[in-house]
């Protein structure tokens, strides 16, 4: 594979892992909540396919979607809603053992062993061969990301609705006193959250092809390094972090000699951790940013 | 709620209280106040009408800006009630009150730096669901009206301290507020906006029928702007009445000033009692 080759893939793992990022950005900027258990809506979703493998891919994918999407506002309801005014800290404290009861129920449910989910695996195929080897499956990544992060800028700068999330997500408090209906501007970023881990659930399955228990926390603990790497308190910082942390994944992942691939994670993170501590505020923070990040 | 008795020193003179229509009221009964066990409003009681201005004065710590946050659901009270057009809005939360017709502004502005003036603005109509159009033709008009049209893209922190307090306001006004609750707008404003301001409220007050409370430490201008003056100090009711009853109130006098003033004229004369009057007439 070629440099080219590598970089696309790279961006395509870093628009995934933007995907994630901005389910995390967006929660916190609403509510000030850490959300980790998003990594379980995605796991859910992604044992979804499995179970629907039978029906039409089309009727699966729209059924992820909800499951997804309700998946989320049960979260909202059940976890995020007793934890109102609760620190960062304690939630994500909170949403961190949620994602393990989770997972430890995932291991009930379906067991050890991975599920086969062969939907959609022409998307493996490759759009050009030789040296690029780039799949369909990776320019999906990258448009499918590039349409939800478009789609959710434009929601936010374009709409009345997005007007409303801006201003609770600066003030929540005078949000409130100038009449905005913070549980509908709440339950629109769940909403938002759903949709975007069953597209994180869809794209997944289709690359790697085995839901594991594993799935959901493997890939939240990654993105909210990057959140934190990009900005916490800035969505849009927060989703280039998740991206740029995808995007060394990738790359580490591609460089490396094969015997060595197992140090991807722990050389992320040691990139992170240099990261930090060369500029505490983080990566893309603004020069005279606070360092406190949760 | 009964409404509980008054203290035995309060007097009231003002307008004439007529049969009042719950409907057009905003009405504080019996509310106290509590911070970690302080009574920061004890026991206090009043109320607003549509179309009629009325002051909230007192000294520093007198508890006005606390009246105003446990009105507008900033501030939960721990005893007496609060109605709103005859309804109990006591316990609802602040945005349901502001859907009902309640509208303020904070004495920091409190508005949203990421969002530009205009944006702030806007806010004000669309949270308490007018259109999207609705809002922007509201947002224009207003905009025009406070000579804020060549700033309305830039963020708040890019405006005047002065301009920042006119987003503030229109942003209350813009909702069409059945009663509206000002919270220091004329701090830092020049003497020659005040005129302006005191326009927008009139005309809040008459064009939209709206209910106005009014809090500044610029006294005079809280005079000059209203029908009726509540004095508060040390959180509770001191006096209420019309503005000339409370400039030559004792009490009043004496809250502001620890004493009363030998020279009585000189330090809170009506305008037109004498020269020295408006400018003393001012919280230390």
């Amino acid at each position: 594979m070629t440099v080219v080759g590598y970089l696309v893939n790279a961006i395509s793992l870093g628009a995934l892992y933007a995907l994630i990022a901005v389910s995390v950005g967006l929660v916190f900027a609403v509510l000030r909540q850490i959300n980790l258990a998003q990594g379980e809506v995605m796991a859910f979703g992604a044992y979804s396919l499995w179970l629907m493998r039978s029906l039409p891919i089309w009727l699966a994918i729209v059924l992820c979607f909800a499951i997804c999407i309700a998946g989320s506002l049960v979260l909202q309801v059940a976890v995020f809603r007793p934890l109102r005014g609760a620190s960062a800290l304690a939630t994500l404290i909170v949403t961190f053992g949620v994602s393990y009861g989770l997972e430890a129920l995932w291991l009930v449910v379906f067991g050890p062993n991975g599920k086969p989910v062969s939907m959609l695996i022409r998307l493996n195929n490759t759009v050009i061969g030789g040296a690029i080897a780039l799949r369909w499956i990776t320019i999906v990544d990258i448009g499918a990301a590039a349409l939800l992060l478009g789609g959710l800028y434009a929601l936010l700068f374009r709409s009345s609705l997005g007007l409303r999330m801006r201003a609770v997500a600066e003030d929540f408090s005078t949000a409130r006193i100038v009449g905005v209906r913070i549980e509908r501007v709440v339950t629109v970023a769940f909403v938002l959250c759903g949709a975007s881990a069953a597209v994180v659930a869809v794209l997944e399955t289709v690359q790697t092809p085995l839901v594991t228990t594993t799935l959901g926390l493997s890939l939240i603990v990654v993105a909210l390094v990057g959140v934190v790497l990009g900005g916490l308190d800035h969505l849009g910082r927060a989703t280039a972090g998740g991206f740029i942390v995808g995007f060394v994944n990738s790359l580490l992942g591609s460089i490396l000699p094969e015997q060595q691939l197992v140090f991807v994670t722990s050389l992320t993170f040691l990139f992170v951790v240099i990261v930090l501590v060369v500029r505490p505020a983080g990566l893309l923070a603004p020069r005279g940013v606070g360092v406190e990040r949760v | 709620m009964a409404q509980e008795p008054r203290d035995a020193a309060l007097e009231v003179i003002g307008p004439e209280e007529p049969e009042e229509d719950p409907a057009r009221l905003l009405a504080c009964r019996a509310v106290t106040v509590t911070y970690a066990g302080l009574r920061a409003v004890s026991s206090v009681t009043f109320s607003v009408r549509r179309g009629e201005v009325v002051g909230l004065i007192g000294p520093n710590g007198a508890g006005k800006t606390t009246l105003v946050n446990a009105m507008s659901g900033f501030a939960p009270i721990s005893e007496g009630s609060i109605t709103l057009g005859g309804a109990e809005i006591s316990h609802l939360p602040p945005e349901r009150r502001a859907h009902r017709g309640l509208a303020r502004t904070f004495q920091h502005g409190r508005l949203f730096m990421d969002l530009s003036a205009r944006e702030n603005i806007e806010l004000g109509a669309l949270a308490v669901g007018c259109s999207a159009r609705e809002a922007r033709r509201r947002t224009d008009a207003l905009l025009e009206e406070t000579g804020l049209l060549s700033l309305a893209a830039r963020p708040p922190a890019e405006l005047s301290h002065g301009d920042q307090q006119r987003v503030s306001v229109a942003r209350a006004v813009v909702a069409g507020p059945a009663f509206l609750l000002l919270d220091e707008p004329a701090a830092g404003l020049p003497a020659e906006s005040l005129a302006e301001l005191r326009a927008l409220v009139e005309q809040t007050r008459v064009g939209r029928d709206a209910g106005v409370v009014v809090i500044d430490h610029n006294v005079e201008f809280v005079l000059d702007l209203s029908d009726r003056v509540v004095v508060l100090d040390h959180g509770q009711l001191l006096a209420e009445g019309t503005p000339s009853y409370v400039r030559h109130h004792e009490e009043v006098l004496a809250a502001y000033f620890g004493s009363v003033p030998s020279t009585r004229s000189a330090s809170a004369a009506p305008p037109g009692d004498g020269d020295a009057a408006s400018g003393t007439a001012k919280a230390p």
